[in-house]
């Protein structure tokens, strides 16, 4: 019964495939490519012409003269790229406690005399394993021991952290997050 | 002062309610034919599908050639997302030469796309080409919302229509739904998003140069790092509008390819409930009387808006565990604070939980932060969600006649109680209908409870599991409430890309759609044939605070009762060793 059901539903699929799938993607590729070039190809950031990153994908910083960002749980190797992942540790799981101590020995090591207690995000991984921000207590638990590296006042580091600042949307959505990478570029090239 | 959780959710509460008005006007004047802009403007386009593809829209079909017209197309839309998957490495657009997909996870994927839960066994940048991304899963993000939405259609015909044998074309509410409603968003949202940061290329994946290079697990130095890219605000845009959530990166929106900025996220997360909410709207302007429409989204809010608040409140109070440990988990003007692993710093705490929560309540299912590492009882509000049977919003078309299907159910009891013949809409709810509703409610918690006892009983069912005690077990009930209520959202700590979860989830997602898709119709039909009962001064009113109260207990207990024994198994007793240490 209701076989003359089956002509149309290869033929509708059909067409519907060539509309959503092809017309409609590329459209949208013409459209961004045209307007929104830099965004649409992962906003990379150029330096004396070589791409160094993305403003949008964190990177590993382990050196105590960075700014340190979010733990990743990628593999084979933080930050990787190619194959986001969170950790999906639970709130119990011994292993998390193990992952928080080994990050919270390591900002220890990196700088015994500062007892101020340290921001959560600094110590957990993101959700995707890439995420490029840290929040704002986070960057500034940091800021002692990388101007005491860089020989800097802190508040020039301070400044480099605020300048590479996003404030909320309108002052009222998401969440107020420094770019480490960005952060830690600029303080490459930085002179007084 | 009011805390910036409360403000944030209060915003995306009144930008979606305001939405809800002009979109659910707009889409009851496509279903009812009557010009509305696009659909003079691109007539041609529709007229053209219908001559290509044989079909005669001016006949109205019977509810039973509606469900087969609607399952061969879905079935046709399954058999060509297995094959392109299975083919990959020979189609074209696969820069990164990524190779087929195995027959378990593309029967997984493929099932899951068509039946609009789009549940993630596959990982996205490592496993599917932009070819796959583009004609297969963007296709069925289309396709699956339409059918969803072409059923709802049909249902709400059956209250508008009286003695007729038919509920109305399938072709046509498919067509309309996707080229007037769904691709018209899509187009407006990819390209916000594009300007925010989210990634439409055909690209390969780009290579950049790292500031400090690191070691990998292996002990090598890696010094550059890859960016995987793709055609991925097309996909992300109608993956959030239609209720899908399937991800093009393994880690969904929480990628910030997918989801960069306060702004792509406010607008993704505004997606996933915009068009179940407006159906609400639509359903009211169809049946002549909006205050029905406005009833069924303030019960959806009465029961999502603790929902949200309680899920915001567990997380913002952190992991106890950590405190012990001198860590700052306080909310300031520095940091949201909070439980946050497995979530972003630009997402912090509220956006957060609103999308967990949202995404949830929809049968959305995409995620910008991981459920698995929610606290207990934070984690347990997302699964809850699903377990009330994806009624509160739902999915776009689904939502609305499931939650329908608990509003025959409530009439029915309201009229056991007052000795009155039970109506809804002016037509009469008998034993059919009630049969009908009652395989709908059912279905879902069977398949959930069921799949949950099975994979813990089995080797492979248990071996998936992540993390330790407790929480493991949630981890699979997780699991069989996302893909027996056809949400796809997980926890994703489970390892499912095997054998026994790519087949056990494929045929719960795929039994959970159809079973319920199909009752929905047979209800339509039966209401058609009805004449229209006047109301009288003995008919229960079905839009008044007290009915609307009535109805969130009718689907509170249901939900609340079938899954609190499995609910007290894992996140309940969790929470408890976590206040006992």
């Amino acid at each position: 019964m209701n076989r003359e059901q089956i002509k149309p539903a290869v033929l509708c699929f059909t067409a519907l495939t060539l509309i959503t799938g092809i017309i409609y993607p590329l459209f949208v590729t013409v459209v961004a490519q045209l307007f929104f070039k830099n965004q649409a190809n992962g906003s990379i950031i150029f330096q004396n012409g070589k791409p160094v990153g993305s403003t949008l994908i964190g990177q590993t910083f382990d050196d105590p003269k960075y700014l340190w960002g979010r733990l990743s749980a990628t593999s084979p190797v933080s930050f990787n790229a190619a194959s986001s992942s969170g950790s999906n540790m639970g709130p119990l799981n011994p292993a998390l406690i193990e992952m928080v101590k080994t990050r919270l020995n390591a900002l220890k090591t990196s700088e015994p005399d500062n007892s101020k207690p340290v921001p959560v995000d600094l110590v957990t991984s993101s959700a995707s394993g890439l995420d490029p921000h840290i929040s704002l207590a986070a960057a500034y638990y940091q800021v002692p021991r990388i101007a005491q590296l860089r020989k800097l006042e802190q508040k020039e580091v301070k400044e480099i952290i605020i300048k590479n600042t996003r404030s909320r949307l309108l002052g009222l959505i998401g969440e107020p997050v420094v770019n480490v990478l960005q952060v830690n570029l600029e303080l490459d090239t930085y002179k007084r | 002062m009011i805390s910036n959780n409360i403000i944030q959710s209060g915003i995306f509460l009144f930008v979606l309610v305001l939405a809800a008005k002009p979109l659910g006007i707009y889409m009851a004047r496509i279903y009812e034919g009557k010009p509305a802009g696009i659909n003079t403007w691109f007539g041609w386009l529709e007229r053209w599908i219908y001559r290509f593809a044989n079909i005669n829209p001016e006949i109205s079909m019977s509810w039973k050639t509606y469900a087969v017209a609607m399952m061969f197309f879905n079935m046709f839309g399954i058999l060509v997302v297995y094959v392109l998957q299975r083919l990959q490495s020979i189609l074209p657009l696969n820069p990164m030469s990524i190779s087929s997909v195995a027959p378990d996870l593309a029967f997984n994927t493929a099932v899951s796309f068509a039946t609009n839960t789009n549940w993630q066994s596959y990982g996205g940048e490592t496993t599917l080409s932009y070819f796959s991304q583009m004609v297969g899963l963007t296709v069925q993000n289309f396709v699956s919302a339409a059918t969803g939405m072409a059923v709802l259609v049909a249902l709400i015909r059956g209250f508008v229509q009286k003695q007729v044998e038919t509920i109305g074309n399938f072709w046509v509410d498919l067509v309309r739904s996707t080229l007037y409603i769904l691709i018209p968003l899509a187009l407006i949202l990819s390209l916000v998003l594009v300007s925010q940061g989210v990634v439409q290329t055909f690209k390969p994946y780009t290579k950049v140069t790292v500031l400090q290079p690191v070691k990998d697990s292996n002990g090598n130095m890696i010094e550059e790092q890859v960016l995987a890219l793709g055609p991925a605000a097309s996909q992300v845009a109608i993956k959030q509008l239609g209720t899908n959530g399937g991800g093009f990166f393994n880690v969904n929106s929480a990628h910030p390819f997918e989801n960069p900025t306060a702004l792509s996220n406010f607008l993704e997360v505004l997606a996933i409930l915009l068009i179940s909410a407006a159906l609400c709207y639509t359903f009211g302007v169809i049946v002549r009387d909006k205050r029905q429409g406005w009833a069924l989204l303030a019960a959806m809010l009465i029961i999502f808006i603790p929902c949200l608040l309680f899920c915001i409140h567990m997380e913002q109070n952190g992991n106890p565990l950590l405190n012990n440990l001198g860590i700052n988990q306080k909310t300031s003007a520095l940091q949201s604070g909070g439980n946050m692993e497995g979530k972003e710093s630009r997402f912090g705490i509220a956006s957060s939980a609103i999308w967990a929560t949202a995404t949830t309540a929809a049968s959305n299912g995409s995620v910008n932060s991981m459920h698995d590492s929610y606290m207990p009882l934070g984690g347990m509000i997302p699964m809850w969600l699903m377990q009330l049977g994806e009624v509160i919003f739902g999915g776009v078309g689904s939502g609305l006649y499931g939650m329908i299907a608990f509003v025959i159910i409530a009439v029915f009891i309201a009229g056991l109680m007052i000795g009155r013949t039970p109506e809804y809409l002016v037509k009469k709810i008998e034993s059919y209908e009630m049969k009908m509703a009652s395989l709908m409610i059912l279905i879902p918690p069977i398949i959930v409870l069921v799949g949950t006892a099975t994979a813990v009983i089995l080797t492979q069912g248990r071996q998936a599991i992540l993390n330790p005690g407790p929480h493991g077990f949630s981890e699979v009930l997780y699991a069989f409430s996302s893909a027996g209520n056809n949400n796809g959202s997980a926890f994703a700590g489970l390892s499912t890309n095997n054998i026994f979860y790519n087949i056990a989830l494929g045929i719960a997602m795929f039994f959970a759609r159809y079973w319920l898709a199909i009752p929905t119709l047979a209800i339509a039909g039966s209401l058609s044939k009805k004449k229209l009962v006047p109301a009288t001064q003995g008919t229960l009113p079905t839009h008044t605070l007290l009915f609307i109260i009535f109805l969130v207990m009718i689907v509170l207990i249901v939900g609340a009762l079938t899954f609190l024994p499995a609910l007290a198994l894992g996140p309940i007793v969790e929470h408890l060793m976590l206040v006992g240490t």
